[in-house]
């Protein structure tokens, strides 16, 4: 059975190539996969006859995670054996139907058979699963492919209101059945539909939990009072009205009703919902099937009756109506799929399903007309047609199993309805096919064109069968009756097609008389159901429930998301100081006593530290507050060195060199002072909630470090350092080894806010190209060559006053004395912004400062440094480039894309976690190494060296792309916005 | 291994005034001051981190320091990930600050104008947005039906396709 499945998901996949390849001749090839399942339940046929009756059905069962009941298990009793016919047949002739339906030039067929194809392996996996759980994906699997396809023509709006009624109506009554399941399972302690109909738990809990399974099946088979959405989803292409909403789709209800009936018909609750919604809905569709105009509305809400029936009849819960009901199953999908495709050649062949504009159509059309008469036979009820079997066998088994008023009432409803499916199956067929009496007016009138042979085939097949099965009600009977008898009351039913004169006889001829006069009088009680138009119709009321949530929705978000980001920091902060603070005073016990300080100097540190911080509050210039910063962070990072941690003394003074200039490279298009606001007396809250903050969390910091009442998870840190991890230097062990997984999922932080601040800045493109000293423009503007050069006069050109392009243009070929240049991109610098001294400077320390990166990437194992120092550092060495030399010269520095660098690093990092889960290890597990090498001597070599290169390559990366973005991209577009080439600012 | 847990005072005083001036300036509206905030109040949980590992002690490095007497390499590992971070994030808000002042000539935070739209039209009970699809129409489902059509090539009058026609 998981082969059926896996080859609709193959079928569906491969569907768009196949379109594409085949155009819509590709739909033949597609209805091989339902037709599979029909095939291969035609060959289990003896196996689940047999198994059903002697309960050795064909299973399989595949465990998928035990501890939660989740199991692919399949079963194949004979309710499952006769949906999968239903669902397999149908499917592939609805295929065979659309490869000829559709318009060779129609969009999204592709999309569409792939959908009508997955949409039938998720009902092969909805029919034939044995696991609630696996029931509930499958079942909103349906409901997926069932919006998809209801939504096919996405553009019209008839089409997106009808999809989206039908998910939200179905996928509420699915999420309240998957309560309703969860509940059964527990009290069952099964999640198998077999066994909880065997062995049915009992209890108030369990009533409720049928209940809302049910409510369920009422939304998928659209009962009153959640029909409504089923006519709206007519808006769906013709073929999946046929497949979806008359055999496939709506009878998973019906299914799971049936499924479940044997074990739990008898319980109160379910006889007052399967009898009144069932009954109800009969009645209520085929009325308001009496006033519809267009074809496939008349069939939607016959649809609506037909499933109310159904219900009533899987539901009632004695045999002889089970196996009517089992029969109505198999003769409805057989006859209304017939009825819609023969619908849709109509469509097809006119333009139109207004029964209004239609007249003659079934002598221009034959073999159509013959088929729909042979469907709508069946449909009414008359003899010899499955529809008449099955409708004799509800009618006996109701007027024997129910007793009492409740019988006679059922008895009742069952005639009345079907006396309105007479009226409306003969209304249809004369819509469809008769000539008027009146003739059209000529602006409503159709031309007729005449189908594809194809195109009424699969019609009158399904109609040829609903004839042929009817003639061998014995064979039908003996198909059914096994599970028909697993219910747990009344007596066996028969299929038959002549009973002899009984008062079931009496009773269908009475239906057909008074289905014939409310025909006749069809104009008649048109007008007087138009006449009795209630304001109380399901789907107004569906509206102004979704508007009424709107609304709520909206006062909600109201309520909370005020929209400002003071008063959202200021509510968490809140929360922290009420919560956290609330916590350190109420439960925990305070020091005893207290050290003043660990080292003398901390006191001079922490001083500059914090009056670094305050005069930052008070600074107005934006490049005080960053120098402030950053005096107040090289602090921190003198108390870090203080308390004993280098590698963070280290990694701190690198981080906030980087950062000073970063925000300096933004500052400089930023204005020079903060904007000036008022002295509001918000200034005093935030005050207030920055002193209960700081307070809340020096109590922290007083309480916490006495709060421990384990040894630290540290204290093996060192031997295991040492021992698996091949390094002295703890912490960068911790970083690399002991917690890698930590680090990779920082580096992948790294990778996300570069490419969010290359995002941020080049608009149009993820990177920009890269700048080489060749490529710049020789009569281009010179960079930072913005301001006015003040000292101009005395330089040797001259260019002063001259426009900047006077410049002598750069580049190897026009600078004859190129190996006088410091720096390469420099002559591409405005003279006035180059500095001699900065030149060598830079010049003399790039290469040490490489080098010492190299250093410190190497020895960071065993002493302070790693990857995050090293990329550092290099990052600091690119700065000066760029700094002393331009964009350009940042070219020259480093050649590549950061996006190498970035994914090349996080590649290589994650790469050494999938070595060590090679070497038969955990994931980011080292391997020590010792190597002798001759010449070179010993080497000391573990893997997790790779892993800090990939580190060393991401921060890297990170830096080189917010220089290439906050100051490359930034320095062109400050260029580009003072104009051309030469126009001084 | 005996570690001295009692706190430190200058480490809390610093950890205090840095989450103090951060947090005020976080509130603050300019996004370069929210960011001068972020990082202050970041150094200081930053520090609350070593003041919750212990007391002050050698450098955690094997052979340099006897293992008892190191400081705690814990959260200094923690820490070390949360500099590089700062610094990503840093660089973040600063593109941020750099494209909200190419488009307002400011780095402010403003409110969110469209919360503040959905607030206004929530407190006057009109929708907060158009949604053809989901208004109230009179239209029946007759003349919905009517205006769908399904893509065929058949019965289109003038537009009837001869060679698919095999009957």
């Amino acid at each position: 059975m998981l082969l059926l499945l896996v080859g609709h998901l193959a079928m569906a996949l491969a569907a768009p190539a196949l379109v594409g390849w085949l155009g819509r001749r590709a739909f033949l090839v597609l209805a091989l996969a339902p037709a599979s399942a029909v095939v291969w339940a035609l060959t289990q046929t003896a196996a689940v006859l047999h198994g059903t009756t002697f309960g050795a059905v064909p299973t399989q069962v595949i465990e998928w995670v035990p501890a939660l009941h989740l199991e692919l298990a399949f079963r194949l009793d004979t309710l499952s054996w006769l949906m999968l016919l239903v669902v397999g047949g149908v499917g592939a002739l609805v295929l065979v139907y659309s490869s000829a339906y559709f318009s060779a030039s129609a969009i999204g067929l592709g999309r569409f058979g792939a959908t009508l194809v997955a949409f039938a392996g998720s009902m092969v996996g909805l029919v034939t699963t044995d696991n609630t759980l696996m029931l509930y994906v499958f079942w909103e699997l349906t409901t997926v492919f069932s919006y998809l396809l209801i939504g096919h023509y996405a553009d019209r709006k008839a089409s997106r209101r009808g999809a989206m009624q039908a998910i939200v109506v179905t996928t509420a009554g699915g999420l309240t059945m998957l309560v309703g399941m969860i509940l059964l399972g527990r009290a069952a302690g099964t999640f198998r539909l077999s066994e909880l109909v065997a062995h049915p738990p009992s209890g108030p809990a369990v009533t409720v939990a049928v209940v809302l399974v049910l409510v369920g099946a009422v939304s998928k088979s659209a009962l009153v009072p959640l029909h409504f959405w089923l006519p709206a989803a007519m808006a769906a292409p013709t073929p999946v009205s046929a497949y979806l909403h008359a055999a496939a789709m709506v009878k998973a209800g019906i299914y799971l009703i049936a499924r479940l009936a044997p074990g739990y018909s008898t319980l109160a609750p379910w006889q007052v919902v399967v009898l009144t919604l069932g009954g109800g809905t009969f009645l209520l569709g085929g009325y308001r099937a009496l006033r519809q105009h267009d074809l496939k509305l008349i069939l939607a809400f016959g649809t609506v009756s037909q499933l109310g029936l159904l219900v009533l009849l899987v539901g009632l819960g004695t045999r002889a109506a089970a196996l009517a009901g089992l029969a109505m199953l198999g003769a409805h999908a057989m006859f209304k799929a017939a009825l819609f495709l023969v619908v849709g050649v109509v469509d097809a062949a006119t333009g139109t399903r207004d029964l209004r504009r239609l007249s003659g159509v079934g002598r221009a059309l034959p073999v159509t007309a013959l088929a729909g008469v042979l469907a709508a036979a069946s449909m009414i009820g008359l003899p010899p047609f499955a529809g008449y079997v099955a409708k004799e066998a509800a009618l006996e088994a109701v007027a024997h199993d129910a007793s009492g008023w409740r019988g006679d009432l059922l008895l009742v409803v069952v005639a009345a309805g079907s006396a309105l499916t007479v009226a409306y199956g003969l209304r249809l067929l004369w819509g469809a096919f008769g000539t008027k009496r009146h003739p059209i007016p000529a602006g409503l009138a159709v031309e007729i064109t005449r189908p594809s042979l194809l195109l009424v085939w699969p019609a009158l097949t399904l109609a040829v069968l609903g004839l042929a099965v009817a003639l061998v009600p014995g064979f039908g009977s003996d198909l059914l009756a096994p599970y028909a008898n697993t219910y747990p009351g009344g007596a066996v039913g028969h299929l038959t097609v002549w009973a002899g004169v009984t008062p079931t006889l009496a009773i269908t001829v009475a239906v057909l008389a008074v289905g014939l006069v409310l025909f006749a009088l069809r104009e008649r009680v048109e007008r007087w159901q138009a006449d009795r138009h209630v304001s109380l119709e399901a789907d107004r009321v569906y509206r102004r429930m979704m508007r009424r949530l709107d609304d709520v929705a909206a006062d909600v978000t109201a309520f909370t998301q005020r929209g400002s980001l003071p008063l959202y920091l200021g509510l968490i902060l809140a929360v922290f100081v009420v919560a956290a603070g609330g916590a350190a005073i109420v439960g925990t016990s305070w020091p005893t006593s207290v050290r003043a300080w660990d080292r003398p100097a901390q006191v001079v540190f922490g001083a500059v530290t914090v009056a670094a911080a305050i005069l930052t509050v008070r600074a107005r210039r934006r490049l005080k507050a960053v120098i402030l910063l950053g005096i107040s962070g090289y602090g921190v990072a003198a108390l870090y060195l203080l308390h004993g941690a280098p590698d963070l003394a280290l990694t701190q003074v690198l981080a906030e060199t980087v950062t000073l200039v970063v925000f300096v490279l933004v500052l400089r298009r930023l204005p020079p002072y903060f904007s000036d606001r008022p002295l509001a007396a918000s200034r005093w809250v935030r005050l207030a909630v920055g002193l209960a903050s700081g307070l809340t969390v020096a109590g922290l910091a007083l309480v916490i470090p006495g709060a421990r009442v384990r040894p630290p998870v540290s204290a093996g840190f060192a031997a295991e350092a040492v021992a698996y991890g091949g390094g002295t230097n703890i912490v960068n062990v911790t970083l690399v080894d002991i917690r890698a997984w930590d680090t990779l999922g920082e580096i992948s932080v790294l990778l996300v806010a570069a490419t969010g601040v290359a995002s941020l800045v080049f608009l149009r493109r993820r990177t920009g190209a890269i700048f080489r000293a060749d490529e710049a423009t020789p009569h281009g503007r010179p960079v930072w060559g913005g301001l006015p050069d003040p000292a101009g006069a005395l330089r040797r050109h001259g260019t002063a006053d001259a426009p900047a392009s006077a410049v002598p243009p750069p580049g190897p070929t026009s600078r004859p004395l190129r190996s006088a240049v410091w720096l390469r991109a420099v002559p591409t610098l405005a003279p006035h912004r180059r500095s001699v001294i900065f030149e060598v400077v830079t010049r003399l320390l790039f290469h040490t400062m490489i080098l010492y990166s190299v250093y410190l990437l190497v020895s960071g194992h065993n002493a302070p440094g790693g990857g995050f120092a090293a990329g550092l550092v290099t990052a600091i060495a690119l700065v000066l480039r760029y700094l002393a030399g331009g964009r350009y010269e940042l070219g020259e520095a480093a050649p590549v894309q950061p996006r190498l660098l970035l994914g090349g690093g996080l590649v290589l990092a994650a790469g050494v976690g999938i070595v060590g889960l090679l070497a038969g290890g955990a994931p980011l597990q080292s391997e020590i190494l010792d190597l002798h090498v001759p010449v070179v001597g010993a080497i000391h070599l573990v893997t997790s060296v790779f892993f800090d290169i990939g580190v060393y390559l991401v921060v890297v990366g990170l830096v080189l792309d917010v220089l290439r973005s906050l100051g490359a991209e930034v320095d062109r577009q400050a260029e580009a916005e003072a104009g051309p080439a030469g126009v001084a600012r | 291994m005996t570690v001295d847990m009692r706190p430190s005072i200058v480490l809390v005083v610093v950890i205090a005034a840095l989450v103090t001036v951060g947090v005020y300036l976080m509130l603050e509206r300019s996004l370069s001051r929210v960011l001068v905030g972020l990082i202050l109040a970041g150094n200081g949980a930053n520090l609350l981190f070593l003041v919750a590992g212990g007391a002050a002690g050698g450098a955690p490095i094997v052979g340099t320091t006897p293992i008892g007497r190191m400081s705690d390499p814990l959260p200094q590992a923690m820490v070390l990930t949360a500099i590089v971070i700062t610094l990503g994030l840093t660089a973040f808000l600063l593109a941020m600050a750099y494209r909200s002042w190419q488009l307002n000539q400011h780095d402010e935070v403003q409110d969110d104008l469209e919360d503040r739209r959905v607030a206004r039209r929530a407190a006057a009970d009109q929708p907060s947005f158009t949604d053809a699809d989901t208004e109230d129409s009179d239209a029946n489902l007759d003349d919905e039906a009517a205006a769908v059509h399904d893509e065929t090539d058949e019965g289109r009058p003038g537009s009837g396709r001869a060679d698919e026609v095999t009957r």
